[in-house]
């Protein structure tokens, strides 16, 4: 497409939500106008929608090398880490063990759900990620005490998007006999998963991050584990999880997730150019930093740090040039701590305001990436000369903490 | 973005009076970078007017269109004028601020009290110290947080 730049709309925010495909949204319509039966009911239209869900419940199982029976719906990623951690510690605390161990950089779903059970008795074991961001095995079997009972690791990381060897930690739960959750929001419909194959008890992922409808996710839970209640009611979702099943979504989750698995190698590998491309064309800016390990890093993820500015003006000034970013600042989340996932990795406070997250998806195209590169250095020079830190560091009066 | 009011955005995006005045009568720098905001303020100062004023800041859209604001409504004015500027006044200018941002008009009253502040001690004059900030016990700043 021949685009001025004034009417350039690049969406590389696709860690925070992605645009819905047509997939989706054409297995969405039926179920909306036609078949919009309550799937509890007896008559023909609620059995209908009563099909459907049994047949999504199976495509989704099949997407995860899992059984029909082992899937939960829920309404999103938030949920299902909350049901999952939740149900896991019950089923701890009925044997006397009250200890989990989880990683420094997990989504808040998890770490404020281990903050809740902190205060109702449980020990956390949170596990340094390393300035890669990175945890391996043998950290987790190390931290595995008598007393553990679960393990709680994400797959790969919403903001600087590396990928955790959770086939080798699920290895480890396994020898050690301990619940083994994965946090997979950001790597459904990304990264291959089969929980049979990676040794995973149980896993949470959301419809929104790999092109199907918000509000709508999975909580797969090995046979076995008895799920805790976190809505009472009804008798959907085999009593675990009470209201009116979700219909239109769980149909739009199901098809996005199955076009998402099956196009995984070609996108991943059309990514992993683009993402590439990017990182290097960003490592040019002086004193940036690539966040993140540059390899066992999710395919559409780029993270950077700038020394010398701050991530909410960059973003703004991004914005105006059509280009749709994140970033880590205290700023943007209205805190006054910048990202918990930088600071874990080791960034300071000076240089984790000064972050960038960029995510892409199939639709950026090679041009949009080097127009990416072009504003960002572009907009990161400008606020560099309005900024009196950059002053005082190119006049040598602060050492760059970025070398 | 709808987060700002344009006022806002037209002095993030045109901010007036960036830069540096070699020879300043009066500089002020406050905030914190491990906050992420530091304002820097410079003072030209003739006959009790400022002159001339420049900034520079390190920050949030808010944070860079308030230090400009803040150059704007002291810029020509006298110094006693100048000292009597609140953030209050910088949040009128701008159309308004979101609750969480309002700092950034405190850190632009503060920085402009600061280059003042520097000024009279640079020149010898007398002033009430109760009219400007103490860094140590206010946490606007970031410093004691």
């Amino acid at each position: 497409m021949n685009c001025t730049d004034e009417c350039r709309k690049i969406y590389v925010d696709n860690a925070a939500t992605t645009k819905m495909s047509k997939t989706a949204i054409n297995a969405m319509l039926p179920y909306m106008d036609g078949v919009y039966g309550n799937p509890s009911s007896l008559h023909s239209v609620g059995q209908k929608a009563n099909e459907a869900l049994v047949s999504a419940r199976e495509r989704i199982a099949k997407c995860l090398g899992c059984t029909a029976r082992e899937i939960t719906f829920t309404s999103g990623g938030s949920e299902a880490d909350n049901q999952a951690i939740i149900s896991a510690a019950k089923l701890g605390e009925k044997k006397g063990k009250k200890h989990i161990v989880s990683t420094a950089f997990e989504h808040h779903a998890v770490l404020h759900t281990l903050e809740k059970l902190k205060k109702e008795g449980f020990e956390i074991t949170l596990l340094d990620v390393h300035e890669n961001g990175l945890v391996n095995a043998e950290q987790v079997k190390a931290a595995i005490r008598p007393d553990t009972c679960l393990v709680t690791v994400m797959y790969a990381n919403n903001e600087i998007g590396t990928v955790q060897p959770i086939k080798e930690i699920g290895a480890v739960c396994r020898e050690k006999g301990v619940v083994f959750h994965t946090d997979a929001v950001q790597a459904a419909g990304h990264l291959h998963i089969d929980v049979q194959d990676q040794n995973i008890d149980m896993l949470s992922l959301s419809a929104h991050k790999f092109h199907g409808p918000k509000g709508i996710g999975v909580l797969y839970a090995k046979k076995g584990i008895v799920l805790a209640n976190l809505i009472d009611g009804g008798a959907q979702e085999r009593g675990k999880r009470a209201g009116t099943e979700n219909i239109p979504a769980i149909m739009g989750m199901a098809a996005a997730l199955e076009e998402a698995c099956e196009n995984i190698d070609q996108n991943a590998k059309k990514l992993t150019a683009l993402r590439d491309k990017l990182i290097a064309g960003l490592s040019e800016i002086p004193h940036s930093i690539l966040n993140g390990d540059a390899k066992q890093r999710l395919p559409g993820n780029v993270n950077f740090c700038f020394e010398g500015i701050e991530g909410e003006s960059l973003l703004l000034l991004l914005d105006d040039k059509g280009v749709y970013a994140s970033s880590g600042s205290a700023c943007t989340s209205g805190s006054l701590d910048p990202s918990h996932v930088l600071l874990a990795i080791g960034r300071v406070h000076d240089i984790a305001h000064g972050s960038l997250r960029l995510t892409l998806s199939e639709e950026n195209t090679d041009e949009e990436i080097e127009y990416t590169i072009r504003a960002v250095k572009d907009v990161v020079e400008y606020l560099r000369g309005i900024s009196p830190i950059w002053r005082d560091l190119t006049e040598g009066k602060k050492e760059f903490i970025i070398k | 973005m709808a987060l700002y009011s344009e006022k806002v955005m037209d002095h993030f995006r045109n901010p007036r009076h960036v830069g540096v005045i070699e020879d300043a009568d009066g500089v002020g720098e406050v905030g914190n970078a491990k906050c992420g905001d530091i304002m820097k303020i410079y003072l030209k100062i003739k006959d009790n007017i400022i002159e001339d004023v420049k900034f520079e800041t390190f920050g949030c859209g808010s944070a860079i269109a308030s230090s400009s604001m803040a150059t704007e409504l002291i810029k020509g004015k006298p110094v006693s004028e100048a000292l009597e500027l609140t953030n209050k006044a910088v949040v009128e200018a701008l159309d308004g601020l979101p609750a969480h941002k309002l700092h950034c008009s405190v850190l632009a009253e503060e920085a402009i009290k600061a280059a003042l502040k520097d000024y009279y001690d640079k020149n010898g004059i007398e002033y009430d110290h109760t009219l400007f900030p103490d860094c140590a016990s206010c946490g606007h700043c970031c410093d004691t947080k």
